[in-house]
C-alpha cells in the first residue's frame, strides 16, 4: 500500500469487501461490541475532557478500534501487551473495567493508577497490561524486555509491543529490534500508521515509508495490514504471533489505520483536509464495516444491532457517572508509591 | 429527558472561548462524531462534535458570541420521540450543576486557623534501619572490592532463579573491568548475557523484564555511557510505581563504575551520585570498602525498587577484609561512622573516603580528631547519624568527587540547617571537583579532583586551626 504522496486516505484500502474469511456470526457480534466500546467510550472521554472534568493531554483512540480489538481477540492468556499514551482502548480490549480507567481519566480515588497516572499511565498487572508509557518509543524497550521475560520464564506468552508511526524513528526501537532478532524474543511489534505523528505526515517524517520493512536490516519479517479491517487484523495478529510464539523472534505488523479526532483534544488537525477525514470515516469506518457485513449477509438484524448499543451506551454512561461521582485521591496519597517497602 | 449541550472547553487552559457558528440548524438531526459548531480558542478554530444522538431542538447561544464561558449550556439535544415541548425553559439558564474550576482560576480558600501559625521546628531526621552486618566480621577474608562484587552477584544468583545479569561484555569477556569474571562459567549464558553496544536499548529492555517478574542486573560498561539511557532510568524505572498507584515495581539494579578513573578526560570521568539522587523513586548506593560493595550489592539485588549502584574503577583493585558469611547484607540507608572522632565530622563516600581517611591521619597529627562517616548510600540518606556527630563535634566538612553546585554537599549543608542549626559552632565547608569539566593533562586533573590535602585545608578551617 503505497503512501509515498502523504495524501494518507489514498492510503487504506477502498471498499469494504472482506479479502479474509469471515468469523462466525457469535464472534463478529462480539468484535463488533468490543470496538463499539472504545468508540463510545472514546467520544464520552471527549465529552468530559470539553466539560473541564479530564485534564491534561488526552488522545483519542477513535478510528482505530480494529486494530487493539483484532489483535486482542486473537491472543493467549499468558501474552502480555503495552503501548505508549493512545491506550485507553488497548486497556478496554485487555479487559480492564471502563469504570477504572474512566476515573483515572478523571484523576479519582477509583481510577486503575489512584488518580495518579492519568491518561497516559495506566496499567493493570492482573490484565497483563503494561502501560500507559508517556515517552513516545521508550514502550518499545520495554515491551522487548517483557518479552525476554516470556522466554527467560518459557511461560508461552508472547508481549504485544504498539507504537505508532511517529515512534518508528526513534533510535530506541532499532536497538530492540536488534536484540529481539538476535536472541529470538517473543515480540510482535504492532505499528498503528494512522498517518501522522502529531501533525507531521509519514512521508514528511520516514525516509521511507513503507513502516513494515523497517524490521529488514535485522531480518525481522514484516507485514503491512487493512488495519481498518478487523478481520484482516486477526489473520495477521494469529500469524504473526504464533511466529514469535514458536520460537522464531519478533514480528512486525504495520496496521494501516487512521485517527479521526486530532492528535490530543486540543489539536485543530489543520494539517489534513476535512474532506480526508471525511472520506475515510465514510468509506472505510472499521464499526461500520463490520454493521455493513453483518446486516448484507443476514447475520445479525438491525433490532440485534440496536440493543448492543443500547448496551455499550449503558456501560459507558455508568463509568462517566462513576468517574464524577468517585472521590479525588486522599490527600496523603500523595507520599504513597514512591518506593516499595523494602 | 433533554440533553444540554455545555461550551466544551478545547485545550488544558481554556476557561472562555467564541461560539464563531453553528454548523447545524434548529430541528436537524444529530449523530454521535457529527460537526454541529465551531468554537474559536485562544489558539485555534476547532469543531464541536456530538456525542449523543437526537435533534438540534434549540440554539441558546447564537453563532458569533464571544466570552462564552466553559460549561455554559449552549444549545437543548431531543431524543427519540421528544418535541420542542420537553424543553424546559427554566432549566436553560441555570448553570450547570457543578462547575469545575479551570485552570487560572481563584478559588478561595478556607484556611484553617492551624495553618497560619509559625511552622514548627523541623522533625528529627528518620533513624536509619537496622543492621546486625558488624556481627558478620569475627570471620573474615582479604578481598578486592572486584572480586567482592563478583561474590555479591554470585551469592544471589545461586539464591534466586530470577536474577540475571546483562551488559557490554558482562560474559565471555569477563567484564570490561573483571567484574563478572566466572559467571558466565557458572550460570551459563541464559543468565549472563552480553548485550549489543546499546546501552538506551538495555536499559529499557531491563525495565521490562522487572516489570515481567525477572531481578535484572544491568551492567553500564562505566555511569557515563548510562547518559544514553538515562531516560529509562528516570521515566521508566523510577516513576512507574507511582504512576500506575503501586502496581508496577521495578526490582532492578543498573551498577557499573562512576567517577573519575584516570586521565581519560571529561566524557569519561564523571560523578552522578547527586543526578541520581535528585529523583523521587530511585536508591542510590556508593560505598567505598568491598565489604560494604558486598553487603549493599546483595542488599539491592534483594530490593523491590530500582537501585543505582554507583561503584569506582580505581576502587575495584583495593582490598578490605570482607565476612565470609553469604547471610553478610548491608541494609541500603544506612551511613558507617568508619573513623570515630570529636572534633570535626568530615562525610564522604567511595574513593573520596579513602582520600578522607589520609586526611583523618594528617589532622591527627595536628591535634585535630576527626570523625569520619562513609555515607555508603546516598539516598535515602542516613542524616540521623550525621546529625548525631555533629551535635557531638559542631563541626561539618563534606568531602565528595562530583561538582559542587547542587552536589550531595550541598544537600547535606541544607539538612544541617533544618535539623542542627543550633549545634554548628561554623559554616558547613565542602569539598568538591573543581567546577569544570575534567582535563586530561595529569597536573591539571590533580587540580581538578579533590586531594587530602583540601581535606585537611577545609577541618581546619571550621575548627578556626590556621
Amino acid at each position: 500500500m503505497e503512501n509515498q504522496n502523504g495524501a494518507a486516505s489514498e492510503a487504506v484500502a477502498e471498499g469494504s469487501a472482506p479479502t479474509v474469511p469471515l468469523p462466525d456470526k457469535d464472534k463478529l457480534l462480539y468484535l463488533y461490541r468490543e470496538m463499539l466500546v472504545i468508540r463510545r467510550f472514546e467520544e464520552k472521554a471527549g465529552q468530559l475532557y470539553g466539560m473541564g472534568l479530564i485534564g491534561g493531554f488526552c488522545h483519542l483512540y477513535i478510528g482505530q478500534e480494529a486494530v487493539v480489538v483484532g489483535m486482542t481477540d486473537v491472543a493467549e492468556p499468558a501474552d502480555t501487551v503495552i503501548t505508549a499514551y493512545r491506550d485507553h482502548g488497548h486497556m478496554l480490549a485487555c479487559g480492564m473495567e471502563a469504570r477504572g480507567v474512566m476515573a483515572e481519566l478523571t484523576g479519582r480515588r477509583g481510577g486503575y493508577s489512584r488518580g495518579k497516572g492519568g491518561s497516559m499511565h495506566m496499567f493493570s498487572r492482573e490484565k497483563n497490561f503494561f502501560g500507559g508509557h508517556g515517552i513516545v518509543g521508550s514502550q518499545v524497550s520495554i515491551g522487548t524486555g517483557l518479552g525476554f521475560a516470556h522466554k527467560y520464564k518459557e511461560d508461552g506468552g508472547v508481549c504485544h509491543t504498539y507504537m505508532g508511526d511517529g515512534a518508528v524513528n526513534q533510535g530506541q526501537v532499532y536497538e530492540s529490534f536488534n536484540m529481539a532478532a538476535l536472541w529470538k524474543l517473543p515480540v510482535v511489534y504492532v505499528i498503528e500508521n494512522n498517518r501522522y505523528g502529531m501533525g507531521t505526515s509519514v512521508a514528511r517524517a520516514s525516509a521511507t515509508t513503507d513502516l513494515a520493512l523497517r524490521g529488514q536490516a535485522y531480518g525481522i519479517p514484516g507485514e503491512a495490514v487493512n488495519g481498518m479491517h478487523v478481520e484482516e487484523v486477526r489473520e495477521a495478529g494469529a500469524r504473526a504471533l504464533a511466529h514469535a510464539r514458536s520460537g522464531n523472534g519478533p514480528f512486525i505488523l504495520e496496521m494501516l489505520t487512521y485517527r479521526y479526532r486530532g492528535h490530543s483534544m486540543s489539536d485543530p488537525a489543520k494539517y489534513r483536509t476535512k474532506e480526508e477525514v471525511s472520506k475515510v470515516r465514510e468509506t472505510q469506518d472499521p464499526i461500520e464495516h463490520v454493521r455493513k457485513v453483518m446486516l448484507e449477509g443476514g447475520l445479525a438484524s438491525e433490532d440485534e444491532l440496536k440493543a448492543i448499543d443500547k448496551d455499550v451506551r449503558g456501560i459507558v454512561n455508568d463509568s462517566a457517572e462513576f468517574a464524577q461521582e468517585s472521590p479525588e485521591p486522599d490527600p496523603a496519597e500523595l507520599w504513597t508509591d514512591v518506593l516499595v517497602d523494602a | 429527558m433533554t440533553i444540554q449541550i455545555l461550551m466544551p472547553a478545547l485545550s488544558p487552559t481554556m476557561t472562555h472561548g467564541t461560539l464563531a457558528k453553528w454548523l447545524k440548524a434548529e430541528g436537524e438531526s444529530i449523530a454521535p462524531g457529527d460537526a454541529i459548531a465551531e468554537v474559536e480558542t485562544d489558539k485555534a478554530t476547532m469543531e464541536v462534535e456530538a456525542v449523543d444522538e437526537g435533534t438540534l431542538g434549540k440554539i441558546l447561544v447564537a453563532g458569533g458570541t464571544e466570552g462564552v464561558p466553559v460549561n455554559t449550556p449552549i444549545a437543548v439535544l431531543l431524543e427519540e420521540g421528544e418535541d420542542a415541548s420537553a424543553i424546559d425553559t427554566g432549566a436553560q439558564a441555570a448553570p450547570p450543576d457543578e462547575s469545575p474550576t479551570m485552570p487560572g482560576e481563584e478559588v478561595p480558600v478556607d484556611t484553617p486557623a492551624a495553618a497560619r501559625e509559625p511552622a514548627p521546628a523541623c522533625p528529627a531526621p528518620e533513624a536509619p534501619p537496622p543492621s546486625d552486618e558488624d556481627r558478620f566480621f569475627a570471620e573474615t577474608q582479604r578481598l578486592t572490592v572486584r572480586e567482592a562484587l563478583r561474590d555479591a552477584m554470585a551469592e544471589e544468583m545461586r539464591r534466586d532463579p530470577t536474577v540475571f545479569v546483562m551488559g557490554e561484555e558482562v560474559a565471555e569477556y569477563q567484564g570490561a573491568y573483571k567484574v563478572t569474571q566466572g559467571l558466565l562459567a557458572e550460570f551459563g549464558p541464559k543468565r549472563v548475557i552480553d548485550t549489543p553496544i546499546t546501552e538506551h536499548g538495555f536499559a529499557g529492555l531491563g525495565v521490562g523484564a522487572a516489570f515481567g517478574g525477572l531481578r535484572p542486573v544491568v551492567e553500564f560498561m562505566t555511569m557515563n555511557f548510562a547518559m544514553q539511557a538515562i531516560d529509562h532510568l528516570i521515566n521508566s524505572a523510577a516513576k512507574t510505581l507511582y504512576m500506575s498507584g503501586g502496581q508496577m515495581g521495578c526490582p532492578i539494579v543498573y551498577r557499573g563504575p562512576n567517577g573519575a578513573a584516570a586521565r581519560v578526560a571529561a566524557q569519561h570521568s564523571q560523578e552522578y551520585a547527586s543526578w541520581y539522587a535528585h529523583c523521587p523513586g530511585l536508591k542510590v548506593v556508593s560505598p567505598w570498602s568491598a565489604a560494604d560493595f558486598k553487603g549493599l550489592l546483595k542488599a539491592a539485588i534483594r530490593d523491590p525498587n530500582p537501585v543505582m549502584f554507583l561503584e569506582n574503577e580505581i576502587l575495584y583493585g583495593q582490598s578490605f577484609d570482607v565476612p565470609t558469611d553469604p547471610d553478610f547484607v548491608v541494609p541500603i540507608g544506612r551511613a558507617k561512622i568508619v573513623r570515630p572522632g570529636t572534633d570535626v565530622t568530615i562525610v564522604s563516600h567511595s574513593l573520596t573516603t579513602g582520600k578522607t581517611m589520609m586526611a583523618a591521619e594528617t589532622l591527627a597529627e595536628a591535634g585535630i580528631e576527626a570523625e569520619v562517616i562513609d555515607l555508603r548510600t546516598i539516598r535515602p540518606m542516613d542524616t540521623a547519624t550525621i546529625v548525631a556527630s555533629v551535635k557531638k563535634t559542631n563541626r561539618l566538612v563534606t568531602a565528595e568527587e562530583g561538582w559542587p553546585f547542587a552536589g550531595i554537599g550541598s544537600e547535606i549543608a541544607a539538612q544541617m540547617m533544618e535539623h542542627a542549626f543550633d549545634y554548628l559552632d561554623a559554616p558547613v565547608a565542602r569539598v568538591c571537583a573543581a567546577d569544570v569539566p575534567m582535563p586530561y593533562a595529569a597536573n591539571l586533573e590533580q587540580l581538578a579532583l579533590p586531594q587530602p590535602g583540601a581535606i585537611v585545608e577545609a577541618a581546619k578551617a571550621v575548627c578556626y586551626r590556621a
